[in-house]
C-alpha cells in the first residue's frame, strides 16, 4: 500500500514536469539566464528522480520480499565498509556534476557590467517606485484599481471577474527588447523583494543598501511578478508588471513620459 | 553517615510518585517530566495546527473571506513559532527524558531539578507568546524569522515576543545540558560511547547543537530589542549596521535548528526500523559519523536562506557547495536504513509504518532541499510555496511522523498497555494520504510563482490551493484519531516487558510500565543486550 | 537503606524552587515588557519578578548547599555538576559570540560595503555618497552625532590588569584549597572579589566619562552599539561573578569545601576565568585593534 501511494506521488510529479506546463513547473522565461536557470532546475530534478527511483526501488523490493509473513529468516549482517564507501563517494561525484554548470551560471548572474540602461527600483510599503537613471523618467507603480476593489475582505467581487487579479498595476515598467538592463534595488522602509519569474530575477530591496541584478529580454510581452519578501500587511498586494517592447516603442514611451513630467513641472 | 542523610536517602529512594498536583509541579522524575513535555507538545501541536487551518481556510479560494491580511500574517508567524518551539522541540525533549535514562541504564536525568525547571519555563514562554494575540496591534506578524526592520513595526507584542524567545532558549539550553550530562556521566558502566543506542547518539549531537545555537538566537533577538528601545544601530544602515546582519545571525541559529528538529527523528526511526526488520541497525558507527558530519556542516551553510540578499559571489558559492555536501551524510543515513531493512523479516506495526513513511517522505523533502541549494534555481524558488513544500515535507512527515512513530513504539513501555493497532493503522493511513494531498501540490504552486506569506492570490493558483486546504483539514481530523488512540490505550491490553518481538536494548528489560525509579543500581549493558541476541 | 555507596545512584527529591523561578520569570518578563511599552507599573512588576528570582536562587542554592554539606552527593553527582557548569559556560560563550560576530560583521562587511566595496558600489554612490569606510564609526548617517572612541590605554588597560591579576589570585586560592591552607584560600578569594568589584566600579567611571565627555553613547551608531553591548554584558557577568565569589568567600569562612570536594568553588573559578577570557577578547577587538 505504501508502494501505491508512493507511485501515485511519483506519477503526479512526472506528469507535472513532462507536460512542463506553466502552472506546474518553473517558467522557462525570456532571458538567456532564465533558461539556464530552468535547465539547472530540471537537471537537479532529474538527478533526484533517478536517485529516488533507485533508493525507493531497493526499499520497495525489500518491503515486498523481506517480510516476516513470507517466512524469511532475518540475515545477520550488520555493516559493510565497501557499501559505506560506495554510497558516500557516488553522491559526491553526482554533486560535483551538478555543481559545475551551476557555478558557471552564478558567475554570469553577477555580471551586471556595461548595461544599456539602468533602473533604480525602490520598495515602499506597499508599492514600487521606478527611476530610469538615463532618461530621468520616474513613477510609482501600485496595485491596479480593479484588484484593489476586489481584494477587500468580503468585497463581494468575484476575483475571477477581475482581469489579472492581484497581478496588475497602474504603471508598468517598460523596457526595450534586447538591451541589457541593470536593476538597482533599495527600499524606503522594510525589506521587499522584486521578483519576476520570467526574468529569473528575485532580489531583495533593503533599506540603506543597493543591490544589483540584470537581464536582457529576448521576447516582447507583458511579464508579471510579485513582492517576494514579507513586508507587512499588504505584502500580497504589491505586484510587478514589466512590459518588454521593441526599442522604438520604448523610445516613444520614454518621450511621452518625459513630456508628461515636464507638463507637470511647468504647471506647478 | 548522619541520620538525616539516611532519612533523605530513604525518602527519595523508596517512594512512588507524590500525590496531587505537587507530583507534577515539583517533580524531579524523568518520566513525569517527560510526560509533561509530551502532553504540552501535543497541546501546542493542536493549537499551532488550528492556526494552520486558519491559514488554509483563507487560502482555499482566492479573495479574502475570513481574516484580514494582518491577522493572516499573525497566524503564519504564530503557527511556525508554536510548531517549531512548542511542538517539535518539546516533543523530542519529552522523548529524551523518558527514554535516555531507560536506554543507558540511568536512574533519572543527571540534573533532575533543573529538568523540572526546563519544562516549567515553557508554559510561561508560550503563555506570554499566546497572550500577544489579544494585545493592541495583535500578535507578531513578521514571520517566524523576525527580520528587521519589519519586526520593529510589531505593536505592543514586540517585547513579549523577544522575551518569550529568550525563555524558550533558556529552557532548551538547560534541557540540552541535562541531556549531555546524563549521557556522558550516567551511562551503565560497560556501555561505551559507540555502543550507545542510535537515539541516544542523535540526541547527544542535537544537544550540542542546541547549546551552540540557542544563545546565538538569544543574542540576535536581544539586538532587536535594543535597536527598538535603546537606540542601538545593529540593523540600521545609517548607523553603520546592516539589516542583513540579523539574517546572518538568525540563520546561524536557524539552520542548525532545522537539524535539531530532524536528528532526534533520525534516532527514533533508527530504533524502530531494526526492531521491525528483526535485524541490527546496519552500519551503526557510520550512522554516528554521518550524524556528526551533518551537525558539523549545519554550522557552515546558513546563508543558503539568503541567496537573494545580494551576497558577494564567493559567499554564495561557498554556502551553496557546503549545503550540497549535506546530502552526502544524509544519504548515508537513508542508505543505512534501507540496508537495515534489506533481507530482514519485516512486519508492519504502526510505529514501523510511520518510520517507513518517514524514510520515503523525508527523502522527498531532502531532494527538494537539494534543489533549493542550487543558488540560481533558488532565486526562483526562494520565498515561494516550493520552500513551504520543502520544509513541510521534512517537518511534518519528517519530524512529526517520527515523533508519532516513537509515541506508538514506546507507549506500551510508558503505560503498560497496548494501543489499538487497528486505530493506529487508520491514523497512519489517513495521515499519510492527507499529508501528501496537503503539501505535494505546494511544489507546483511555488514553481508556478506563488509567493509564500500571502493571504490572497491570483486566480491561476486556485486549484492546487483548494486541494491543499482539503488535505490540511483531512490531516487535522486524522490527528483526532491519534488523540483517541492515546486516550483509549489507557484501557488497552496489557503489554509484555519486551513488547515487540524484535526489540533489543536496555529499556525492554524493564517491566512495562517502567517502574517509577527505573534503575536503582547501574545495570550491565552487555548482559542486558545479550539477553536478546 | 543504611549505606551510601557510589554503586547506588543519587536522585534528589522534588523541589518547588523551579516553579518559583518560573513564576519569577513570568513577573519579570511581563514587567519589563509592559514597562518598555510605556506602562509605568511594569517597572514594579519587574522588581517583584527580580525579587522572586533572587529569592528562588538563594533558596535553591541554599538547599543544594545544605545537601552537599550533609554529604548527600557522591562523586557522580559532583561530576554531573561540573559538566553541567562547563556546558553552561559554553552556552555563555556562544551568547557573547553573537555580539562579537556582530562586531566583526559590521567592521569587516557592513561598513566597507556602505563605503562602496565588493558588490556595493551603488550602495555608496546612490545612498551614502561621500561615506568612507573606517573604524570607529557611527555610520554614514552620523547616528548619535560626533563622538570620541574609547582609547585602549588608561582605564581599560588598568581594568585589564585588574582582571588578569584576579584570575591569578583565584588560581592561588584554588591551590591553597587543594593544599589545605585555609587562611591563604580566604585571603586570595578576598582579593579576587575585591578586584572584581573595583573592575566594575572603574567600568562605571568609564561609562560616565563616555556619556558626559566623549558623547559616546549606546546610540552612537554601530560603534556605540557594539561597544556598550559587549562591555555591558561583560560587566554584568563580572558583577554576577564577583557576587558569587563573595558568597564562596563567606562559605569558606564557614568552613565549607574540602580538599576533595569543592565543586561550587571550582565552578565559580571557571566562571571567573571565562569572564576574564571574554575580557581579553574585548580588550583586543573593542578597545585596541
Ligand atoms: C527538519 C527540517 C529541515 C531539514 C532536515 C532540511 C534539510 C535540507 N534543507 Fe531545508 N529548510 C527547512 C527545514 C529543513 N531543511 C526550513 C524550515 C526552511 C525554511 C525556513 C524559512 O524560510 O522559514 C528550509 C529552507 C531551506 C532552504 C532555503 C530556501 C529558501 O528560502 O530559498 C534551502 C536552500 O538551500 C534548504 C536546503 C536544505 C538541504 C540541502 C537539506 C538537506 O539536509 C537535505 C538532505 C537530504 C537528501 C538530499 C535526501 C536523502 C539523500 C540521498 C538519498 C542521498 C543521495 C542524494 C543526492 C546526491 C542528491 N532548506
Ligand atoms: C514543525 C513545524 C511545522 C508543522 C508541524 C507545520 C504543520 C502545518 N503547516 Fe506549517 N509552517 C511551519 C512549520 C510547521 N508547519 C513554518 C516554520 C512555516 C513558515 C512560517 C513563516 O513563513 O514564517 C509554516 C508555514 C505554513 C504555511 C505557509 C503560510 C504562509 O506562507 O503564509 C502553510 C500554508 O498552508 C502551513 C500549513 C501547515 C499545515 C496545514 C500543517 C499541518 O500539518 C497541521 C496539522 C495539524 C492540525 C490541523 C491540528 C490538529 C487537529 C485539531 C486541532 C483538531 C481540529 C481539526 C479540525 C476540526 C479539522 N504552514
Ligand atoms: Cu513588499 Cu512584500
Ligand atoms: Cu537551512
Amino acid at each position: 500500500m505504501i508502494r501505491k501511494s508512493f507511485l501515485s506521488l511519483l506519477g503526479m510529479c512526472l506528469a507535472g514536469t513532462a507536460s512542463a506546463e506553466w502552472a506546474l513547473n518553473m517558467p522557462r522565461g525570456i532571458t538567456e539566464l532564465s533558461l539556464e536557470t530552468y535547465n539547472l532546475h530540471m537537471m537537479v530534478f532529474w538527478w533526484c528522480v533517478a536517485i529516488g527511483v533507485i533508493v525507493f526501488g531497493v526499499m520497495i523490493v525489500s518491503l515486498v520480499k523481506h517480510r516476516k509473513s513470507k517466512g524469511v529468516e532475518p540475515a545477520k549482517f550488520t555493516h559493510s565498509m565497501t557499501a559505506e564507501v560506495i554510497w558516500t563517494a557516488v553522491p559526491v561525484v553526482i554533486l560535483l556534476i551538478m555543481a559545475i554548470p551551476t557555478a558557471e551560471t552564478m558567475v554570469k548572474l553577477e555580471d551586471s557590467r556595461d548595461p544599456d540602461l539602468s533602473i533604480v527600483v525602490t520598495g515602499y510599503q506597499w508599492k514600487w517606485h521606478y527611476k530610469y537613471q538615463d532618461s530621468g523618467v520616474e513613477f510609482f507603480s501600485s496595485l491596479a484599481r480593479p484588484s484593489v476593489e476586489a481584494r477587500r475582505k468580503l468585497s463581494g467581487i468575484n476575483p475571477y471577474d477581475v482581469e489579472n487579479y492581484l497581478l496588475d498595476v497602474d504603471n508598468p515598467v517598460v523596457v526595450p527588447r534586447g538591451s541589457k538592463v541593470r536593476m538597482l534595488f533599495t527600499s524606503n522602509d522594510v525589506i521587499h523583494s522584486w521578483w519576476v519569474p520570467d526574468l529569473a530575477i528575485k532580489k531583495d530591496a533593503i533599506p540603506g543598501i543597493v543591490n544589483e541584478s540584470w537581464f536582457r529580454a529576448t521576447e516582447t510581452g507583458t511579464y508579471r511578478g510579485q513582492c517576494a519578501e514579507l513586508c507587512g500587511k499588504d505584502h500580497g498586494y504589491m505586484p510587478i508588471v514589466v512590459e518588454v517592447v521593441e526599442p522604438d516603442a520604448y523610445q516613444a514611451w520614454v518621450d511621452t513620459r518625459r513630456d508628461d513630467a515636464s507638463r507637470v513641472a511647468t504647471a506647478q | 553517615m548522619s541520620s538525616t542523610v539516611a532519612d533523605a536517602l530513604d525518602h527519595h529512594d523508596e517512594h512512588g510518585p507524590a500525590k496531587g498536583i505537587g507530583r507534577w509541579l515539583f517533580s524531579t522524575n524523568h518520566k513525569d517530566i517527560g510526560t509533561m513535555y509530551l502532553v504540552f507538545s501535543l497541546a501546542m501541536f493542536l493549537i499551532g495546527g488550528l492556526m494552520a487551518l486558519v491559514i488554509r481556510s483563507e487560502l482555499a479560494v482566492p479573495g479574502l473571506q475570513f481574516v484580514h491580511p494582518e491577522v493572516f500574517n499573525q497566524m503564519t508567524t504564530m503557527h511556525a513559532l508554536i510548531m517549531v518551539f512548542g511542538a517539535v522541540m518539546p516533543a523530542f525533549v519529552g522523548l529524551a527524558n523518558w527514554m535516555i535514562p531507560l536506554m543507558i541504564g540511568a536512574p533519572d536525568m543527571a540534573l533532575p531539578r533543573m529538568n523540572n525547571w526546563s519544562f516549567w519555563i515553557l508554559p510561561v514562554a508560550f503563555g506570554i507568546l499566546l497572550s500577544t494575540l489579544l494585545m493592541p496591534g495583535g500578535a507578531p506578524a513578521s514571520g517566524w524569522t523576525m527580520y528587521p526592520p519589519l519586526v520593529l513595526q510589531t505593536g505592543d507584542a514586540f517585547p513579549f515576543l523577544i522575551f518569550s524567545v529568550h525563555l524558550m532558549g533558556l529552557s532548551s539550553i538547560m534541557g540540552a545540558i541535562n541531556v549531555i550530562v546524563t549521557i556522558i556521566n550516567m551511562r551503565a558502566p560497560d556501555m561505551s560511547l559507540l555502543k550507545m543506542p542510535m537515539f541516544v547518539w542523535t540526541w547527544l549531537i542535537t544537544a550540542y547543537l542546541l547549546i551552540a545555537v540557542m544563545p546565538v538566537l538569544a543574542g540576535a533577538v536581544t539586538m532587536l530589542l535594543t535597536d527598538q528601545f535603546f537606540g542601538t544601530s545593529f540593523f540600521l544602515a545609517a548607523g553603520g549596521g546592516d539589516p542583513v546582519m540579523f539574517q546572518h545571525i538568525f540563520w546561524f541559529f536557524g539552520h542548525p535548528e532545522v537539524y535539531i528538529m530532524i536528528l532526534p527523528a533520525f534516532g527514533v526511526v533508527s530504533e524502530i526500523i531494526p526492531t521491525f526488520s528483526r535485524k541490527h541497525l546496519f552500519g551503526h558507527d557510520s550512522m554516528v559519523y554521518a550524524a556528526s558530519s551533518i551537525a558539523f556542516l549545519s554550522f557552515i551553510v546558513w546563508a543558503h536562506h539568503m541567496f537573494t540578499v545580494g551576497m558577494p559571489l564567493t559567499g554564495q558559492m561557498f554556502f551553496m557547495f557546503a549545503t550540497m555536501l549535506i546530502a552526502v551524510p544524509t544519504g548515508v543515513k537513508v542508505f543505512n536504513w534501507v540496508a537495515t531493512m534489506w533481507r530482514g523479516a519485516m512486519t508492519f506495526e504502526t510505529p514501523m509504518l510511520f518510520s517507513l513513511a518517514f524514510v520515503f517522505l523525508f527523502t522527498i523533502g531532502g531532494f527538494s532541499g537539494l534543489m533549493l541549494a542550487i543558488a540560481p534555481a533558488d532565486i526562483q524558488y526562494h520565498d515561494t510555496y516550493f520552500v513551504v513544500a520543502h520544509f513541510h515535507y521534512v517537518l511534518v512527515p519528517g519530524s512529526i511522523f517520527a515523533i508519532m512513530a516513537g509515541a506508538y513504539y514506546w507507549l506500551p513501555k510508558w503505560t503498560g498497555h497496548m494501543y489499538s493497532e487497528r486505530l493506529g493503522k487508520l491514523h497512519f493511513w489517513s495521515s499519510t494520504i492527507f499529508v501528501n494531498v496537503t503539501f505535494f501540490p505546494m511544489h507546483f504552486l511555488g514553481l508556478a510563482g506563488m509567493p509564500r506569506r500571502i493571504p490572497d492570490y491570483s486566480t491561476q493558483f486556485t486549484d492546487f490551493n483548494t486541494i491543499a486546504s482539503i488535505g490540511a483539514f483531512g490531516f487535522g481530523l486524522s490527528q483526532l484519531i491519534f488523540v483517541w488512540v492515546l486516550v483509549s490505550a489507557w484501557k488497552g491490553q496489557k503489554a509484555t516487558d519486551r513488547v515487540w518481538e524484535g526489540s533489543h536494548g536496555l529499556e525492554w528489560t524493564l517491566p512495562s510500565p517502567a517502574p517509577y525509579h527505573s534503575w536503582d543500581t547501574p545495570p550491565k549493558a552487555r548482559i542486558a543486550n545479550e539477553a536478546f541476541e | 537503606m543504611t549505606t551510601h555507596t557510589d554503586e547506588h545512584y543519587y536522585v534528589p527529591h522534588g523541589s518547588y524552587w523551579p516553579v518559583v523561578g518560573s513564576a519569577g520569570l513570568l513577573l519579570l518578563m511581563v514587567g519589563v515588557s509592559t514597562w518598555l511599552n510605556g506602562a509605568g507599573a511594569g517597572f514594579y512588576i519587574m522588581l517583584a519578578g527580580l525579587a522572586v528570582i533572587i529569592f528562588m536562587i538563594t533558596g535553591w542554592f541554599g538547599t543544594v548547599i545544605g545537601e552537599s554539606q550533609g554529604g548527600l552527593y557522591n562523586d557522580q553527582v559532583d561530576r554531573s555538576f561540573r559538566q553541567g557548569m562547563f556546558w553552561f559556560i559554553f552556552s555563555e560563550v556562544m551568547f557573547f559570540a553573537a555580539f562579537f560576530g556582530a562586531l566583526f560583521y559590521a567592521r569587516n562587511m557592513a561598513i566597507p560595503w556602505l563605503g562602496g566595496s565588493s558588490n556595493n558600489f551603488f550602495t555608496n554612490l546612490l545612498l551614502w555618497e561621500g561615506f568612507e569606510s573606517s573604524w570607529p564609526t557611527n555610520g554614514p548617517g552620523d547616528v548619535g552625532g560626533e563622538f570620541e572612541a574609547m582609547p585602549p590605554f588608561g582605564l581599560p588597560l588598568i581594568n585589564t590588569a585588574l582582571l588578569l591579576s584576579s584570575s591569578i589570585t583565584v588560581t592561588i586560592a584554588h591551590h591553597a584549597l587543594l593544599a589545605g591552607r585555609r587562611t591563604q584560600l580566604a585571603m586570595f578569594l578576598g582579593f579576587t572579589f575585591v578586584l572584581g568589584f573595583v573592575f566594575v566600579y572603574l567600568q562605571g567611571v568609564e561609562y560616565v566619562e563616555a556619556y558626559q565627555h566623549m558623547n559616546l553613547k549606546l546610540t552612537s551608531g554601530i560603534y556605540g552599539s557594539t561597544f556598550f553591548m559587549l562591555t555591558g554584558f561583560h560587566g554584568m557577568h563580572v558583577t554576577i561573578g564577583a557576587i558569587m565569589l563573595t558568597i564562596i568567600f563567606f562559605r569558606v569562612l564557614k568552613g565549607h569545601f574540602s580538599r576533595e570536594k569543592h565543586f561550587a568553588f571550582e565552578a565559580v573559578a571557571w566562571y571567573w576565568h571565562f569572564v576574564d577570557v571574554v575580557w581579553v577578547g574585548l580588550y583586543v577587538f573593542v578597545y585596541w585593534i
